[in-house]
């Protein structure tokens, strides 16, 4: 199978690569997919106000998931939650120019960063009620 | 050393020089047709076919007479698993396989199913095994035939061919083994392993593709078999159509050569794939071996490396060419089905690699291929959140997976 020129390119100079302290009050951490399945997203992101100051992603996939949240990094940093919750699958799709049958790597992103989004959100609900405890 | 490396040998192999030289003069200069009795360019090319006859037969200790030609391994199996089926349908419409075997066999036999045979798919052991005593166990009065690969093309793992065999005289049942991948690499004799019945393929013996064979044993028992190709009652009237000589040709001296070389070969490719095995889990933990270490082909090697997915690793090694089972490497998303056969699990039949070593393999390419793979492997894992969870202690198995793609 041939991929993308963008497709290497994210898989061989991988942006983002990491992990952040997913304990850390300002972090949100989405993981998705299953070893069984052959993906597994993790997908981190630092929040400053609503803007996300930072990203990072480590991903067990092929190189098209590879790409998928590495790609899903470099466009979260400096958006605001509302504007990355909009990012939508068939974006990186377009972007990455993947083929029908890696498309379940593009929606495994998109949930990866709702996920993120939803855990950032959670523990933000959750801090007072901590701190009052 | 060029570039890239070819370790894929158990997918197809390049033509030695020695037979596309046998091969030549049977395209342009001696281009009879086999069957043409009644001049000097047919005598020549069946000559040349009859030559390649006991060639093929010597290899696997069979005579000339029993030796159909066919166009592949492909052919081979539908040949043998139909022609029986049909023939001996008013003796019975049970046949035996396993899980394991190449998919010609298995969608055979669902093409079988739906005329009305019965299939026993055998579990193999976690080694991709099939024991004798679970063909025993599922043999029935009405089962016409066992039908077990020698070598599974995938882990390398060999039968215990002698003993079905052995099994089947004794019943009475029909063996057909899919001899592929074992032809020419693996002493075979269908006399000591009983065996009725054995396809084998140029290509996978550095002979050309489109060119293969089937052996159809002629007495104790004689096997006969519906033809399922209908024309001139070429081969005996098991498969007409005119023959293919160069190829035929070609497969003669590929399996010469098999033959005459086959102790030398396997040694030295044993060697080759044990010294890249222990020059890569050498550096690498985590590595696990699938298919059967004492029992297995000597040009094989299947390994899973554990948090690394098997299409990015391939991705990773682009100057190696190299096959995986993984799953995103077929359009089937579906990885393995010897692996899924064998239970390693799912995540590590994700994470599969197969190295084929061969002929020309040097230990240099071995080197640089084993060196490649440890790097790129080294580096996925760094990005892998699998790796990073079993770093922290946390065993995989107890994570609640969304497994929802």
């Amino acid at each position: 199978m041939a991929y993308s020129d963008k497709v290497l390119d994210h898989y061989n100079h991988p942006r983002n690569v990491g992990a952040l302290d997913k304990a850390r009050a300002d972090v949100g951490t989405g993981v998705v997919g299953a070893p069984e399945c052959g993906d597994v997203m993790k997908l981190q992101i630092q929040v400053d106000g609503d803007r996300i100051v930072d990203a990072k992603f480590k991903t067990f996939g092929c190189g098209s998931a590879i790409a998928s949240s590495s790609l899903a990094t470099e466009w979260l940093k400096g958006k605001t939650l509302e504007e990355a919750g909009r990012i939508r699958n068939t974006e990186i799709v377009q972007e990455l120019s993947l083929p029908p049958v890696k498309i379940h790597c593009s929606v495994l992103a998109e949930d990866a960063i709702k996920a993120a989004i939803a855990d950032f959100k959670k523990k933000q609900d959750q801090e007072p009620e901590a701190q009052s405890a | 050393m060029k570039l890239p490396i070819y370790l894929d040998y158990q997918a197809t192999t390049p033509v030695d020089p020695r037979v596309l030289e046998a091969m030549l003069p049977y395209f342009s200069e001696a281009f009879g047709n086999a069957a043409s009795r009644s001049h000097a360019f047919g005598w020549k090319a069946e000559q040349a076919v009859e030559r390649a006859r006991e060639e093929i037969a010597a290899l696997i200790g069979a005579t000339a007479k029993e030796i159909i030609f066919t166009s592949g391994s492909t052919e081979g199996i539908n040949l043998a698993l139909k022609g029986v089926a049909e023939m001996y349908a008013s003796k019975g419409k049970h046949v035996v396989t396993s899980l394991a075997e190449h998919k010609a066999v298995l969608d055979t036999c669902k093409h079988l199913e739906k005329l009305g045979y019965e299939v026993t798919y055998l579990k193999p052991d976690k080694t991709a095994r099939v024991s004798v005593e679970s063909v025993r166990a599922a043999l029935r009065p009405d089962t016409i035939l066992v039908a077990i690969m020698w070598a599974n093309n995938e882990v390398g793992t060999l039968n215990p061919i002698r003993e079905i065999g052995a099994l089947c005289r004794e019943q009475g049942v029909l063996f057909f083994t899919d001899g592929t991948q074992a032809a020419g690499k693996v002493p075979v004799d269908v006399e000591a392993d009983h065996v009725d019945l054995l396809c084998l393929s140029a290509h996978k013996i550095y002979g050309p593709k489109g060119s293969g064979a089937l052996y159809v044993r002629r007495k104790n028992p004689r096997v006969r078999l519906a033809a399922q190709m209908d024309g001139g009652g070429h081969e005996r009237g098991m498969r007409s159509g005119t023959l293919n000589v160069p190829g035929i040709v070609g497969l003669g001296k590929a399996c010469e050569l098999a033959r005459t070389e086959l102790v030398e070969e396997a040694r030295r490719t044993a060697e080759l794939r044990d010294h890249m095995e222990k020059r890569i889990t050498k550096e690498l933990g985590f590595v696990e071996l699938n298919g059967n270490r004492e029992h297995r082909l000597p040009g094989n090697l299947n390994l899973s490396f554990h948090f690394v997915e098997g299409e990015s690793l391939i991705m990773g090694v682009s100057d190696v060419a190299v096959s995986s089972g993984s799953a995103c490497t077929s359009a089937s998303l579906e990885p393995s089905h010897v692996l899924r056969a064998m239970d390693v699990g799912e995540d590590l039949a994700h994470s599969s690699i197969r190295f084929g070593i061969g002929r020309f393999t040097t230990r240099a390419e071995v080197d640089y291929a084993a060196d490649c793979v440890i790097k790129a492997v080294k580096r996925l894992r760094e990005m892998s959140p699998l790796y990073e969870l079993a770093q922290e202690g946390v065993d995989l198995k107890t994570i609640q997976w969304q497994a929802n793609h």
